[in-house]
């Protein structure tokens, strides 16, 4: 046996130390490893999360503003009961269905082409066309939405000639906007997913004298379904909790969002605003809880 | 959420000295004056060399806005206070602001004032430390909006009116009533603005106290039930034809630039920033009068810089301060010496100093459960039944 001369061998510090121990402890390196993330991940969003659930159950003191922390059920009871949350509720799950069905309707032929048509230089050039508007702020796109929309915006003067009218400031703009907001966030994962669905497929379909919209109905769509499912999480979910849109363009319409910014910014009640706050996390939940077995969540 | 990339945990050791330091630094700041809490300065010591204010757009320009409109340079110059303000666009926001502790003086009107004090955010402020407070019109001293128990909370800036604001070219004559916006408001559907806030229900209180005077309304911020529902139903229907609510201001500029609104309630500086840019609109005083502001500069009880916010305080109440921030504004002076350095007209187009005109205008107050109006045999609606009814009526 030779032995290592003793200057080749490695010096003994400790930082030489602390990595033999770890190199001979995982345990210890995935511990070390997580520990900073996992700290921040738990200090931010689920106790976050329980404050917030916290706070709903509290009252506030009308004139002073502060929070009284004595247990009631005033504020769940409030918003559970009250017709004004009911209808701002229905209205923003209206706003939040109809833009999701927008936005579906215009991804799957743009994510098809661009899956399964387009040739790859082009295929580029869409995934890049697609991702742009994202480096745009939300806010420029939507005051650029509120300078259309107005009356005397450019979509008045293209659809006058033909008698149409901009719809102005409202709900319709709120789902127009919202719906060209969120559509990259549901192209990408339809796109991803249609991608994996083998050309090959397709030609079996054909030779077995399948029509294109069969082909499309029966084997595309099926096997596409849990991504378009995750494309409509991502729409539905952030038109869910907007409410800048609907401020600058919606006219004089609430969402959900506005209830918890004024209760917020302007009544100073976080306690009511905590607690409506909990309905679209409730939707949320049990929207994924729905379309939890198609197999969407992994494809997120 | 702002959530801190993993790259920049390297950086932690750096960021915590820096906390370390800015922590060092503040606490030195406030063992200078203000022991904070109830109690009013004694004496002033050395400026801090820095002053946060909170304040209504158009009380502190520095030239961003417009190089010709600066008041802030010179104070500035003078004290060695370097100025960072902040503006927002209803009471109830700067009232939330105030909370966070980040400011040292706040400008705040009659429905913040009150709410300030009982919260413990604002501190009572020793006027002999401020020599121009002498200068003060004495009818804004000591009034029920800016003191509490005879001591002072402020000083008074200006005061000034809501006004309805349309568009000429709809409107070619002035609108002498508030019914276009209410009755009349079908006429123009669609097209409406109002205030966003709660307070704005006393606009349509005033309205009924002119047009419905068998409610017996005395005072728009005081309302018992049966007054606030009729407030309340009003606000209903006009609900229906309101176009977009406004309460960040430079949104309101662009509706009526572009057409989106052509009447509703607006302020003066609105006018004024309009006119510069061309649009086609002309503010009015209906005949049915008016809700208002009188507006109070107040000391954060916590303020980490109370001596550069005294000098501040002194400074804005100074004529020439006044006189500028004021006609900037639109709203009359506080100071009876400021009509001097005003433009020619502009202190008599606002009244100012008329005792008599101040007093038909409603000043905005936080609505309390005790009516204002004096009334003992019934209690009337409080602000939080004010701020629950207006989502209500937004719906």
């Amino acid at each position: 046996m030779t032995s290592t001369p003793a200057e080749l061998r490695p010096r003994r510090t400790a930082a030489r130390a602390g990595s033999v121990f770890l190199s001979t402890h995982p345990r210890a390196r995935l511990a070390l490893l997580l520990s900073a993330p996992l700290f921040w991940l738990g200090l931010v969003y689920i106790v976050a999360l329980v404050l917030l659930l916290v706070t709903a159950f509290w009252s506030v003191d009308s004139f002073t503003g502060q929070i009284s922390q004595t247990w009631t059920l005033d504020n769940i009871l409030t918003v559970i009961t009250g017709s004004l949350y009911q209808t701002v509720t229905l209205r923003t799950l209206g706003v939040a269905l109809l833009v999701t069905l927008i936005d579906v309707a215009l991804a799957l032929p743009i994510a098809f082409y661009m899956a399964k048509v387009a040739t790859p230089r082009m295929q580029r050039i869409l995934v890049i066309a697609v991702l742009t508007p994202l480096w745009a702020s939300y806010l420029v796109k939507a005051y650029a939405w509120r300078s259309v929309l107005s009356q005397d915006g450019i979509l008045e003067w293209l659809v006058a000639p033909f008698g149409g009218h901009t719809p102005g400031y409202g709900l319709p703009a709120t789902i127009i906007t919202l719906a060209y907001l969120w559509l990259p966030y549901v192209i990408l994962p339809i796109y991803a997913g249609l991608e994996r669905v083998p050309d090959s497929l397709l030609e079996a379909s054909g030779d077995l004298g399948g029509k294109t919209w069969s082909t499309l109905r029966l084997v595309v769509f099926p096997l596409a379904l849990p991504a378009i499912i995750a494309g409509t999480i991502f729409s539905f979910s952030l038109s869910l909790g907007d409410y800048i849109t609907v401020n600058i363009v919606g006219g004089a319409n609430q969402m959900l969002g506005n209830l918890v910014y004024t209760n917020v910014g302007a009544a100073n009640n976080l306690p009511l605003a905590s607690a409506i706050a909990l309905i679209p996390i409730v939707i949320i939940f049990g929207y994924l809880f729905l379309v939890r077995r198609t197999g969407a969540l992994d494809n997120l | 959420m702002k959530r801190i990339p993993p790259t920049a945990r390297r950086g932690a050791a750096t960021v915590g000295l820096a906390i370390a330091s800015i922590a060092l630094l503040t606490a030195c700041g406030t063992t200078a004056a203000n022991d904070g809490g109830g109690e009013a300065a004694e004496e002033l010591g050395e400026f801090e060399g820095q002053v946060s204010l909170l304040a209504w757009p158009g009380y502190v320009e520095d030239g961003t806005n417009d190089p010709a409109v600066d008041w802030v340079t010179p104070f500035e110059e003078e004290t060695g206070c370097e100025v960072t303000s902040k503006t927002y666009g209803t009471s109830d926001e700067a009232f939330n602001l105030m909370k966070t502790g980040e400011y040292d003086v706040v400008a705040a009107s009659g429905d913040a004032s009150l709410r300030l004090v009982a919260a413990g955010d604002v501190a009572p402020v020793n006027t002999d430390l401020i020599p121009n407070y002498e200068g003060i019109y004495d009818f804004l001293k000591m009034q029920s909006w800016n003191s509490v128990d005879g001591e002072a909370y402020g000083v008074p800036h200006g005061y000034g009116a809501n006004l309805l604001m349309y568009n000429t070219e709809v409107f070619p004559e002035a609108p002498t009533s508030w019914d276009v916006v209410f009755d009349k408001a079908s006429e123009n559907s669609g097209k409406v603005t109002a205030y966003d806030s709660p307070i704005y229900i006393a606009d349509a209180a005033v309205y009924l106290m002119h047009h419905q005077p068998d409610l017996g309304i005395e005072n728009p911020y005081a309302l018992d039930e049966t007054q606030f529902q009729a407030a309340v139903d009003l606000l209903k229907e006009q609900r229906a034809h309101i176009g977009e609510y406004w309460s960040d201001y430079l949104k309101e500029i662009q509706a009526f630039e572009t057409g989106d609104t052509v009447v509703g309630t607006s302020w003066q500086v609105i006018q004024n920033v309009l006119e510069g840019s061309g649009a086609p609109t002309a503010v009015t005083l209906p005949e049915e009068g008016t809700t208002g502001w009188s507006d109070t500069w107040m000391i954060a009880s916590e303020a980490k810089n109370p001596n550069c916010a005294y000098a501040w305080l002194d400074y804005i109440a100074s004529p020439e301060a006044n006189a500028q921030a004021t006609e900037y504004f639109g709203e009359a002076p506080s100071n009876e010496a400021a009509c001097e350095f005003r433009s020619e007209g502009s202190c008599e187009a606002f009244h100012a100093g008329d005792e008599e005109y101040a007093s038909q205008i409603w000043y905005w107050s936080t609505p309390i459960a005790e009516c204002l109006d004096g009334r003992t045999d019934v209690e009337c609606v409080d602000y939080s039944g004010w701020t629950e009814a207006w989502s209500e009526i937004k719906g």
